[in-house]
């Protein structure tokens, strides 16, 4: 076999098998998208039933706190972050860090001192190589996040909130995360956490037509809010990564489908290639041959004379 | 109208249960309470421990709940747990050893947890 018919073989080879594998983690991200989209669902009884709760607070008492009171002037914020731990998922993260840095920079023209929070290795190894600073982060979950996860992040951030800003705390809590529109559409997209705008919310809810009744509270309309709002952030935030976590699966889903499509054409390609290389062999061959047998019988036929 | 209360038990992660129910007793942090059909619109925090639901055909559902919110209006309950478990699903020898371990361990939340579980069952 000729060079260069077997650098052609030993390419479509290795080209085989890496399309095997992209095949592979294309059907594993899909099955875990549906996963994903499964937990979703679940979560959404919850959520809906908390914001109404909030409504109902924010509506029927004149109740303030500090996670929905809007500091008079917000000289620092904080913005959460949302990666995966892992890559080959397109341009899944970049798009959320590129979001990310957007909103940064608006906060900071604004005259904000920005706290970055970073959810996911991904994230963190990006800003970690730019050498920026960041407040916390955590990692390890975003495949699969929990409530516990959620918990724990929610944690810090809520701490963060709730202490003066002159020592340390912050104003305003912003999150960046990817939403997961459809199965082919993923967005990145940031929204404010806190100061929780109360009105915003009773908006989501009123949309459904939904008047709600004078609450008793219990034991107090303070000790409600005071109980209720860390857990609306807290289910805001496990919304996030559990959308998050789905429009990873997705764009992994997506990037390796391209992959195992150009792995097959590139095979294509070679395998032309290879067929050409081993006809342009066998012509040789021949000629060779033909060659060499007329050469032969030139010479033969010489020496009879 | 019937008098029935149209309870969901929700917990961050899963709907637990839901379905008809004529009285709903749970303890909230200023201590137990009752809801029966027609009861005033209430908001409230749970505190961790076992909830009972009589539902309308007679049986009794329990569940362990761990921290939450408890909100009704327009015969309408819902529970809102952070974790909730019915009794049913609780394996007793598994809480039992959550409850050896946070003895020793001095864990008092996990504890409290494996203490509430254990009550639920006790309960049902």
């Amino acid at each position: 076999m000729g060079a260069q018919l077997r650098v052609y073989k030993r390419r479509i080879r290795s080209v085989t098998a890496t399309k095997k594998i992209t095949k592979a983690m294309e059907m594993i991200a899909a099955s875990r998208v549906v996963k994903a989209q499964r937990k979703v669902a679940a979560s959404t009884p919850y959520a809906t039933e908390l914001t109404r709760a909030v409504t109902a607070v924010g509506t029927g008492s004149n109740t303030k706190h500090p996670l929905t009171t809007q500091a008079e002037t917000v000289t620092r914020s904080a913005v959460l972050l949302l990666t995966s731990d892992r890559g080959l998922a397109g341009a899944f993260n970049s798009n959320a860090i590129k979001a990310a840095e957007q909103l940064t920079e608006r906060l900071e023209r604004e005259g904000k001192q920005v706290e970055t929070y970073i959810v996911g290795r991904r994230g963190v190894a990006h800003y970690n190589f730019r050498e920026r600073k960041i407040a916390e982060s955590w990692s390890g979950f975003t495949d699969e996040p929990t409530y516990a996860d959620a918990k724990k992040v929610a944690a810090p951030l809520i701490e963060a909130i709730e202490k003066d800003t002159a020592e340390g705390g912050v104003d305003e809590l912003h999150i960046v995360y990817t939403e997961f529109v459809s199965m082919m559409t993923q967005q990145a997209l940031d929204a404010q956490l806190l100061p929780l705008r109360l009105e915003e919310v009773a908006e989501e809810t009123a949309t459904k037509g939904e008047i709600l009744p004078l609450f008793d509270f219990e034991p107090s309309a303070e000790d409600v809010l005071d109980a209720l709002l860390p857990r609306y952030v807290e289910s805001r935030i496990y919304n996030a990564l559990l959308q998050s976590a789905a429009s990873k699966h997705a764009a992994t889903r997506r990037a390796m489908k391209s992959a195992t499509d150009n792995a097959g054409e590139l095979i294509n390609t070679l395998s032309r290639l290879a067929n050409a290389a081993r006809q342009a062999e066998i012509t040789q061959e021949i000629s060779e041959i033909v060659g060499g047998s007329a050469a032969l019988a030139d010479a033969t036929a010489g020496s009879d004379r | 109208m019937a008098a029935e209360l149209h309870v969901a038990l929700v917990a961050a992660d899963r709907e637990v249960w839901s379905g008809q129910a004529t009285l709903v007793v749970a303890r909230t942090t200023s201590g137990d309470i009752g809801v029966m059909p027609g009861h005033q619109p209430l908001l409230g925090v749970l505190e961790s421990g076992p909830v009972t639901i009589r539902t309308s055909d007679g049986g009794t559902v329990i569940a362990a709940v761990h921290g939450g919110f408890i909100s009704f209006a327009d015969d309408k309950l819902s529970l809102l747990a952070e974790i909730a478990e019915l009794s049913d699903e609780i394996d007793v020898q598994r809480a039992e050893r959550a409850l050896e371990r946070a003895k020793s361990a001095d864990d008092a939340s996990a504890g409290r947890r494996a203490e509430v579980r254990l009550r639920a069952v006790t309960a049902r």
